[in-house]
């Protein structure tokens, strides 16, 4: 947004500068003349000068002369001298004789006088600038007093050229100013009106206009064909100043719709380059005419508001939805270009207008929260919570009484001590170790008094080479020491509740061989073992006929890397057939008894490469329709699949579950992952909802969220109820890109939060032969004083320091001469 | 397959017989005890021949008077065996605990004589093959374009046994003396051979030639019982402790500076040996005199007839004569066994002890011939500690490296890391690494990073005068730039006639970290790995080019830089605006909510939670978190409607830089760096 009013401002800066460059005499200001003899006689023809009179002695101040002499540098820009002209004692000429004539100041071009204004016409340099460039702008700057004048005008520049009609309160006002300013640049090509009557604001503005401010139109007589008809007008819809009225010009200026014929993405024109919107119709061939009316018709209404331009679909390759017709451009930099399907003009020009008012507000805040940030941009401000948090806890004593300390004397002895010893390797300054042994505490806390299962600790600090030794190279890590086994690396969530889970779960062999069919029953209903009772997890049992040895091996080796993550049985005795036909499958196959074995699914189990099984497990293993938590999204983020997912302020209603469970059980189920948030038990749940609607919308909520295709957010009617078919109908809809989305997921890359400390720079200075190309680059000399030291200017280097500047007693070579020469100054005890 | 082996080690050319090894180690001292514990490790074919009937003979002899200035602490406070080895200045690297010197002194300043145990215990525990009581004497060159190098080397032993070898390790270390030619030269006695017991001493006047520790420990050892002592040297004193180098004048030794600066008993001259010339008067007196005025007068004339200073300068220093005189010049390497094939050339000017070697630490002019230990030291003469156990124990390992790459293939040892654990891996190594910490400047670790710096890998120890070479060095590949992390001094701080102990030597803040003057780490990044040319051109006294960026972490009283917020948060701040990326760590919480609002994630997310890894965290951590403004906590959020428009949550916005979304951008954030 900077950038582009910086560009518009530079432009017009420019325009100033072509103004400002007609030959000037005398440097900028105020100019002084002894005398009215020697002010005429230097006029130049066809230069304009504003001059007044004072006698030498002054009569007392006149504050009025303080007002010209302070315009004289803006005036300065259009080429007006402003001179003080001191009348000699005893003139008595037409300037400086006349009393009156020394309150007045004379508008000169060349030596032919303009106009004359007394001083009270000259209150401020508001009122010097506009009146002095009214009289100037003569021919250029109509004054209008009725509306037949206006009317007349009007008529005469129809199908020549355009006018810009300007009503202000009164003359010598800012808004006066700013309009005269404008003409100076503008006024050869536009015919500009000027008008300070009441009644004429009212005749040209369709509501009731307030007469106390300044009001401009544009008006487009050189398009008007019709006499008939008055021009097409356009209405400056801020407050008149030099700058929006040069912007809105420019943007009058501008072709109504531009053709465009390229990616949008790389297109510019001057509405953004304003900060104004950019609306893009696309078009067909076979429409391109009836698109291009559509596309006048929404560039009048959107005049000076956003460009139009028209975008033929045929000569651009767009990778959007086919029934997009309408694609819109902001101007700031980053963002997307949107594409929509809208019914009717009055959308677009919607969508614009609400566009331009969120902008704005956005804006207000945005200037509010520099002035924040230039206090709060601080690079030594810890932005990090995870290092935050730990270091605000520092203090806090950990229970870490059950946890033991390994060192490198005592870690072998002690994995011999327990029959499951868990091991926590982390660095005792690291941050994210230290969140771990908090939770890790917790474990402990949790785990006390279960047999078998010994809790340790090694700080890698204080025990380097045990932890490369262990081959630990990442801070933390939890290994997991069984007797006369390889250990296990724990590899899941850092919290303590999924750690003691996984430090349970693993003291069960996994998969765990079953003896009888009884026990393969008992184990489905998660009776059996008895370790693992008192856990709510699903069961998996592999069933396994003495024939299929090769799907038992991979689903053995799968065991050992879903251990402690997964309750795995396998059962291949010989009745095993019978046992698999209860569930109506054969043997290779899985069971799956999800919570509690209230229904047991059978699988068969057809693929026998390990990766393969551990993937069907993974697979079988997540729920048809879930509630999403923090620890559980990421197991189906791995599906990289669309989610549908209904943000409920608490538990979902029956009605909903049975509607959702059925669209997920569906047809449609291989394409996206259809689960519930529970902003109760999720809360940050409301921080989504927050980024995707700027106000709270009502819940339930049902969205369709492109998580890893596009980024769009759609939301499902409100007023429809969450049914089966209500859903899949509109999900038809959006497949077909007749659904606009609400929101869009940011793009944006994780970028350094806040700049680093250039010490570069801060060392080029200090040394110069840093600098990037040591020739090149004059190294700034301190000022030499006459006299001054320079042997001492450089600073010597280490060696030479100790071997030249300490010099005096040195050199025996240099000695023995200056002895034989009876030379005995400077003779010190240290020499030879 | 013995008969074979036998045959293949044994060599027939010309008529006499070569004992073949891949690599040949001369001398077993600390250095050539080193070498051999990495070859061995390595599994390949070396010997060492020590001409002693031990390892270390010259610690069986030197320092004369027994007591070693290197430091042997036993406690630090810490059980980090890699951080103590900053404190333990003479043990060398091995596996076995065994083998750390505070098993075997409690002093910290221990006795030669335990430096000579402790390397026999090297050598033996660690069964390393030592031939002693083998002289090398002679070495040449054999062309053979087989030969690694194109050529082999031909050592010849004192009793003309041949041996052959594709590799030359030299650590001979410097044995030969220093000796200074003079008129009256010979009235001198060497540091070698001199009286160490005092008593030999008693009521003499003692004239040292030499300024280096050995002068002041041959003083310190008499002080108490002479006359005086006067030492002269060339350049004036420099004291250890201001010159940061550990070869100047240590604190332990310089009684003498003491009553020099006190009482003027004895005292420091400079002059240039040179010119000096040494006469000796009938009663024994040995006097200073000139060789300028010896020069000038009839040989033949008797004492009588020489000039002395003080007969035209009534008040010369050293005009009173001397008892004795001591030379006390240190030593250099023993060219005299090098045939010239080999080119072993003395370096220039103060080097000229030193043979010629490159930044690699292989000679000049050989190919495969290293030269290691106190020898190498013309790497960094006068700056970090290359010639010293503490230094060169490191750039031992470093040279086997490169050898392991050059000949085996074994390319340089590195671990491969995910982006996320960047500041972890370098403050753990700039916190306990030794070889960093006591060759600084010198010794640099490495990180390399991979395309599009989601991993990278990292690298301990490599010489810095070589890292145009590192491609070809290492075996890795450094294509999408790398950081090198060094130890520094502050420019300007360390010298001869420097005080270091100004007011305000210490710097505080990290925003000034640049102008650290203790020992410290900095970091320097570099797009692409410079280039040889670039090297070569860089500033002096600098040891790397001008990189693209540069990072200095502060000074620290306790050398401990783990401090969250003065050293980890700086250097996050250096690396990610380095990478262009965002490396602070988040809570589950935080990447769960950037999953459903972003469609990329940072990397600590990515590489954690989207792992199933993620940092759920304690209820007081977020908490915590939630009162630094650094989380938002949404259980009392009331979803009835809008934010209030004046609820401003800075910090939250801070986390969720968001453009798509209407929510107030922070674009200026990122802006802030354009401008």
């Amino acid at each position: 947004m900077e950038a582009q009013k910086d560009r518009w401002v530079s432009s017009l800066v420019f325009l100033l500068f072509c103004a400002s460059s007609i030959p000037r005499s005398g440097s900028v200001g105020l100019q002084q003349e002894p005398s009215p003899q020697h002010y005429f006689s230097g006029l130049e023809a066809g230069k304009a000068s504003l001059a007044f009179f004072t006698p030498s002695v002054s009569p007392g101040a006149q504050p009025f002369l303080e007002q010209i002499e302070s315009s004289a540098e803006a005036l300065q820009d259009y080429g007006i001298s402003v001179v003080k002209v001191n009348c000699p004692k005893e003139d008595g000429s037409r300037y400086c004789g006349k009393e009156n004539a020394l309150r007045k100041a004379f508008l000169f071009r060349g030596n032919r006088l303009i106009r004359e204004f007394p001083t009270d016409a000259l209150f401020d340099v508001n009122s010097v600038v506009a009146n002095v460039l009214f009289a100037l702008l003569f021919n250029e700057v109509k004054y209008v007093e009725t509306l037949a004048d206006l009317e007349n005008i009007e008529n005469v520049l129809k199908g020549k050229s355009n006018m810009v009609f300007a009503y202000v309160p009164a003359t010598g006002t800012a808004e006066h100013r700013a309009v005269m300013e404008a003409a100076f640049v503008y006024g050869t090509i536009h015919q500009f009106v000027l008008t300070t009557e009441a009644a004429l604001l009212k005749a040209t503005s369709h509501d009731d206009p307030d007469v106390s401010s300044a009001w401009l139109l544009f008006c487009h007589c050189q398009r008007a064909t019709d006499p008939a008809q008055p021009c097409r007008r356009t209405a400056l819809g801020q407050p008149l100043t030099l700058l929006n009225i040069h912007r809105h010009l420019k943007l009058m200026g501008a072709p109504l719709v531009t053709e465009v014929a390229e990616d949008p993405e790389k297109v510019s024109t001057v509405h953004l380059q304003l900060g104004l919107p950019l609306v893009f119709i696309l078009s067909q061939k076979q429409t391109y005419e009836a698109d291009r009316r559509t596309a006048e018709f929404v560039a009048w209404q959107l005049l000076g508001k956003a460009g139009v331009a028209l975008l033929s679909r045929d000569l651009v390759d767009l990778n959007v939805l086919h029934r997009s017709n309408v694609a819109l451009k902001t101007p700031d930099e980053g963002m997307p270009v949107q594409y929509l399907v809208l019914e009717d003009t009055d959308e677009v020009v919607t969508l614009v207008e609400d566009k331009t008012k969120v902008k704005q507000i956005q804006e207000d805040e945005e200037e509010e929260e520099e002035e924040d940030e230039k206090e709060n941009n601080n690079q030594d401000i810890q932005d990090d919570q995870v290092v935050e948090a730990v270091s605000r806890d520092k203090k806090r004593e950990l229970p870490l009484e059950q946890v033991l300390v390994l060192t490198e004397e005592n870690f072998h002895s002690s994995l011999l001590e327990a029959a499951w010893t868990v091991v926590l390797f982390y660095a005792s300054w690291e941050a994210v170790s230290l969140a771990v042994l908090r939770s890790y505490s917790e474990v402990a806390a949790q785990l006390q008094g279960t047999p078998g299962v010994l809790l340790c600790r090694v700080n890698c600090w204080d025990w380097p080479g045990l932890c490369s030794q262990e081959n630990v190279t990442q801070f933390p890590t939890i290994r997991i020491y069984k007797e006369g086994q390889q250990p296990v690396t724990y590899d899941g969530m850092w919290g303590a509740e999924e750690l003691s889970s996984f430090i349970l779960l693993s003291r069960v062999s996994c998969p765990l061989p079953l003896a009888t069919v009884d026990e393969a029953e008992e184990y489905l209903r998660g009776e059996f073992p008895s370790e693992l009772s008192s856990h709510h997890h699903t069961s998996l049992l592999g069933v396994f006929s003495t024939a299929s040895s090769e799907a038992r091996e991979a689903f053995e080796e799968a065991g050992n890397i879903l251990s402690g993550h997964v309750r795995m049985g396998m059962y291949f005795e010989d009745d095993a057939l019978a046992l698999s036909r209860k569930y109506s499958v054969s043997p290779p196959a899985l069971l799956l008894a999800r919570s509690g074995g209230r229904s047991v699914e059978g699988i068969a189990l057809s693929k026998h490469s390990v990766q393969d099984v551990v993937q069907m497990i993974r697979y079988e293993l997540l729920d048809v329709f879930p509630e999403i938590t923090v620890p559980n999204l990421p197991q189906y983020l791995q599906l990289r699949k669309p989610f549908l997912i209904l943000f409920s302020a608490g538990d979902i209603s029956q009605m909903e579950s049975q509607e959702m469970l059925k669209l997920a059980k569906g047809r449609a189920q291989q394409a996206f992952v259809a689960c519930w948030l529970n902003l109760k038990k999720t809360p940050v749940g409301h921080g989504i909802l927050r980024k995707y609607f700027s106000t709270m919308p009502s819940l339930p909520l049902l969205l369709w969220v492109n998580l890893h295709a596009g980024g769009q957010v759609f939301k499902f009617p409100p007023e429809q109820p969450i049914t089966e078919v209500n859903i899949l109908s509109w999900l038809e809809k959006l497949q077909a890109g007749l659904e606009i989305p609400s929101s869009t997921l940011s793009e944006e890359d994780w970028k350094p939060p806040l700049p680093a400390y250039d010490f570069l720079q801060m060392m080029e200075p200090a040394v110069p032969e840093l600098s990037p190309h040591p020739g090149d680059t004059p190294v700034p000399h301190p000022p030499q004083s006459p006299g001054g030291d320079t042997a001492t200017r450089e600073e010597p280097s280490q060696e030479s320091t100790a071997e030249e500047v300490g010099s005096p007693g040195r050199d025996l070579r240099g000695t023995a001469p200056r002895l034989a020469a009876r030379d005995k100054q400077g003779k010190r005890h240290g020499e030879l | 397959l013995g008969l074979a082996l036998y045959a293949g080690s044994l060599c027939v050319v010309s008529g006499a017989t070569f004992l073949y090894h891949d690599y040949c180690v001369i001398g077993a001292g600390p250095a050539g005890l080193q070498a051999a514990y990495f070859l061995q490790q390595a599994g390949r074919d070396y010997v060492v021949f020590e001409r002693s009937h031990a390892p270390g003979s010259f610690f069986a002899l030197y320092p004369r008077h027994r007591k070693l200035i290197s430091i042997n602490k036993q406690y630090t406070g810490k059980s980090n065996s890699e951080f103590n080895l900053r404190h333990d200045w003479n043990s060398l690297l091995s596996h076995d605990r065994r083998l750390l010197f505070r098993h075997y002194s409690r002093d910290f300043f221990p006795n030669a004589d335990t430096m000579v145990r402790y390397l026999e215990d090297f050598a033996s525990l660690l069964k390393l093959q030592v031939q002693y009581n083998v002289a090398i004497i002679h070495v040449t060159l054999e062309k053979n374009e087989q030969a690694w190098n194109g050529h082999y080397f031909l050592l010849t032993d004192q009793d003309r046994k041949n041996y052959k070898c594709s590799s030359l390790l030299v650590a001979a270390g410097m044995w030969v003396p220093n000796v200074v030619n003079f008129p009256g030269s010979e009235y001198v006695e060497g540091y070698e051979t001199v009286s160490i017991n005092p008593e030999d001493f008693a009521g003499q006047t003692v004239l040292i030639l030499g300024r280096g520790n050995s002068a002041f420990e041959t003083a310190e050892n008499i002080l108490g019982v002479t006359n005086f002592i006067h030492m002269v040297s060339r350049s004036r004193v420099r004291l250890s402790w201001a010159t940061h180098y550990v070869g100047d004048l240590r604190a332990i030794n310089n009684g003498l500076l003491d009553t020099y600066q006190l009482k003027s008993l004895d005292g420091l001259l400079e002059g240039d040996l040179e010119d000096l010339a040494i006469v000796k008067d009938k009663k024994g007196k040995l006097h200073i005199t000139l060789r300028f005025y010896l020069e000038n007068r009839n040989i033949s004339a008797g004492i009588d007839s020489i000039t002395l200073p003080q007969d035209e300068l009534d008040n010369f220093a050293t005009r009173a004569p001397y008892d004795r005189v001591i030379r006390c010049l240190g030593w250099k390497f023993d060219f005299s066994i090098y045939n010239r094939s080999l080119r072993m050339m003395p370096g220039k000017g103060n080097m000229k002890k030193y043979p010629q070697i490159k930044p690699s630490y292989e000679s000049r002019g050989t190919r495969g011939l290293f030269i290691l230990g106190t020898a190498s030291h013309s790497v960094d003469f006068r700056k970090s500690a290359g010639g010293f156990i503490h230094g060169f124990r490191y750039t031992t390992r470093a040279v086997h490296r490169l050898l392991e790459n050059r000949h085996h293939g074994v390319p340089w040892p590195s671990t491969v890391y995910p982006i996320t654990q960047l500041t972890n891996s370098i403050i753990k190594r700039v916190n306990e690494a030794s070889g960093l910490y006591q060759m600084f400047s010198v010794l640099a670790d490495i990180v390399l990073l991979r395309e599009n710096a989601t991993a990278f890998e990292y690298l301990e120890e490599y010489p810095i005068g070589i890292l145009a070479e590192l491609e070809m060095q290492t075996g890795r590949k450094a294509r999408n730039g790398l950081f090198v992390i060094i130890m520094e001094y502050g420019r300007n701080f360390s010298g001869a006639d420097k005080d270091v102990f100004y007011y305000n030597r210490a710097v505080g803040e990290a925003q000034h970290a640049w102008q650290s003057n203790f020992l410290h780490p900095v970091i320097y990044y570099y797009k692409h790995l410079p280039t040889e040319r670039e090297m070569k051109l860089r500033p002096p006294d600098w040891p790397l080019p001008r990189p693209d960026a540069i990072h200095h972490i502060v000074e620290d009283f306790l050398t401990d830089w783990t401090a969250p917020n003065a050293h980890i948060l700086p250097l996050r701040r250096f690396l990610e605006n380095c990478l262009s990326t965002d490396l602070r760590n988040f809570f589950a919480e935080s990447c769960f909510l950037f999953a459903f609002t972003h469609q990329k994630l940072p990397p600590f997310c990515q590489q954690g939670y989207l792992r199933m890894q993620g940092l759920v965290g304690s209820q007081e951590l977020r908490h915590h978190a939630v009162q630094a403004g650094l989380l938002q906590d949404y259980t009392h959020t009331d979803f009835s409607g809008d934010r209030p428009p004046n609820s401003h949550d800075g910090s939250q916005e801070q986390l969720m830089r968001d453009h798509a979304i209407p929510v107030r951008p922070l674009q200026h954030l990122v802006n802030a760096k354009d401008e």
